[in-house]
């Protein structure tokens, strides 16, 4: 395997006495784009926060670039869902993106032209350039979840942690977001993203993480992403698990070629 | 002269409460300059009972100790307990303010500590209490010059904790992600809240404290997006509230403070049918 961008061990987690992720052990590699992928409630936002260490987890740890967060955190960016603000606030996409340039101990300094021009950038990258002086509740959806990427590219990052940047995403938003996911890849960033959409799961991940409290399977999509394990993460969840089973029957995904032959 | 110095007083206590009461109304919290002016209470009456005096200097410790205090009780009570933010402002204060009557009951009856010298200043007796140095000039209204003080202390705190506060205020999951921490401009804007209101509402009384607090900010956040103008629009309509509730209560001799606030109070009615954004006019127009 490439080196590792993300290692836990033994990670449970609990809110309010209530296990959340229960004893998951896993190694992301760096330079993949990789899918967090579970029903609902399954704890994937809670994942992403233990990784961010936005939640402090009952045991166990989780290392990024084989080192504890606090010393690698400027390598680190973090995309929150989108109904984590309130998008009525009275800030500028601009404004908005700038925050990716704070560092804790030079809050007190202005942004230099550096600063600003890598905000610049940012925006431009996300195709939000018209819209950098106008107020965020202005933008629809998709160009909200964009804000929220540019203000994580702005960062800098080795790492980027997405809590479900394609939900409620029209479509120009989703192309340029898959646009960008990809030129990250090229740039070698790793990408760890929180995804409800099991249809796309082969189309946009190399790597997929499945999970239900505990840990189902982790692994490359072409061996991970399998009915069986499918069955497992969702359960009883009939609807949802025939939906599945149809799209990869009928379609013959060759992924699921792939598989095969590794098997034999 | 008087009217002057009535309206200058105004003016630094609504700049002051309106800037920070601005940074509430963004998080949600608007109504903490109310919980906190009573929720000092028990703060007073033990500087009282200690200092055995009703020097301002231990009451005011005293009071800002207590401000703290609620604060980081209803903080505890929203993480901690899950309770609605609007709950553990109401618990924390009413209990706090319980406390404090209870103090005065038991131990402080028997003397002069009611809750209309304590708790209650009146800003049109602002002009009397000047503060005449020692060679005998005369400098003008005591509470002027500790407004003063406390407004340059407040924009100091603002203009360089700008960027922390307004982060933390949007967004504070993405602050702590990088590395900032929360709590600790969580805690600075609530010292700075607490302060401002027990020092202020000892000068123009608890009413017109929290109406600055939170009229002005809520009628500035519906006529601008943006938090820049937000706030400079806050302290112009602190100026204008201070001016025309002046002259408002001069001309029907009524309530001062209580003028000021129908003042704030009328300009937060234009500007809910006049914003263009989300005014009633506009409303109209686009239907």
């Amino acid at each position: 395997m490439a080196d590792i961008a993300v290692e836990a061990h033994n990670l449970t987690v609990s809110y309010h006495h209530k296990p959340v992720l229960w004893d998951v052990d896993f190694q992301l590699p760096q330079g993949s784009l990789i899918g967090i992928v579970g029903p609902n409630g399954s704890g994937k936002t809670t994942l992403l926060k233990s990784i961010m260490g936005l939640v402090q987890p009952d045991s166990g740890y989780v290392e990024i670039f084989g080192k504890p967060l606090e010393q690698v955190r400027a390598r680190v960016s973090y995309v929150p869902q989108r109904e984590s603000v309130d998008w009525d606030f009275p800030i500028s996409v601009r404004e908005v993106v700038e925050m990716g340039r704070y560092r804790p101990g030079r809050l007190l300094r202005r942004l230099d032209s550096t600063d600003k021009a890598i905000v610049r950038q940012s925006i431009a990258r996300v195709g939000l350039e018209a819209f950098a002086d106008q107020q965020i509740a202005q933008l629809s959806g998709g160009q909200q979840q964009r804000v929220f990427i540019a203000r994580a590219l702005a960062q800098q990052a080795d790492l980027y942690l997405m809590d479900e940047p394609f939900a409620g995403v029209d479509a120009t938003s989703e192309r340029a977001i898959l646009q960008l996911l990809a030129e990250m890849k090229v740039a070698g960033k790793t990408v760890v993203m929180v995804h409800h959409d099991l249809q796309t799961v082969q189309e946009y991940f190399d790597w997929v993480l499945l999970l239900n409290t505990r840990l189902v399977a982790c692994g490359p999509v072409s061996s991970a992403f399998t009915e069986d394990n499918l069955r497992q993460a969702y359960g009883g969840q009939l609807t949802i698990l025939s939906k599945v089973a149809h799209l990869v029957e009928e379609h013959d995904f060759p992924v699921r070629d792939r598989s095969k032959k590794q098997r034999t | 002269m008087n009217a002057f110095w009535i309206i200058l007083t105004g003016t630094l206590v609504a700049t002051s409460s309106g800037l920070l009461g601005a940074f509430l109304l963004l998080r949600k919290m608007s109504m903490l300059g109310d919980a906190i002016s009573h929720a000092v209470l028990p703060g007073i009456v033990i500087a009282y009972l200690v200092a055995g005096s009703r020097e301002p200097l231990p009451m005011l410790l005293g009071a800002a100790g207590f401000g703290v205090l609620a604060t980081v009780l209803i903080e505890m009570l929203y993480r901690k307990a899950r309770l609605q933010s609007d709950a553990a402002i109401g618990v924390t204060f009413t209990g706090l303010f319980a406390l404090g009557i209870i103090l005065i009951s038991a131990f402080a009856g028997q003397v002069d500590l009611d809750l209309d010298c304590v708790l209650f200043g009146e800003i049109a007796y602002v002009p009397i209490d000047v503060w005449i140095t020692p060679s005998g000039l005369n400098l003008g209204p005591r509470a002027v010059w500790i407004l003063g003080g406390l407004l340059v202390l407040l924009l100091l705190l603002l203009g360089l904790g700008y960027k922390g506060l307004v982060i933390t205020t949007f967004q504070a999951e993405y602050a702590a992600a990088l590395g900032v921490s929360v709590s600790f401009w969580h805690y600075l804007l609530m010292s700075a809240v607490s302060v401002t209101t027990v020092v202020s509402f000892e000068v123009v009384g608890a009413m017109l404290v929290v109406a600055f607090m939170v009229v002005p900010p809520a009628t500035a956040f519906l006529l601008t997006n943006k938090l820049q103008h937000m706030l400079a629009l806050t302290v112009l309509l602190g100026l204008g509230t201070a001016l025309g509730g002046y002259c408002l209560a001069a001309w029907l001799d009524a309530s001062i403070a209580g003028a000021m606030s129908v003042v704030a109070g009328a300009f937060f009615l234009l500007a809910l049918l006049l914003a263009p954004r989300t005014g009633y006019r506009h409303q109209l127009w686009q239907r």
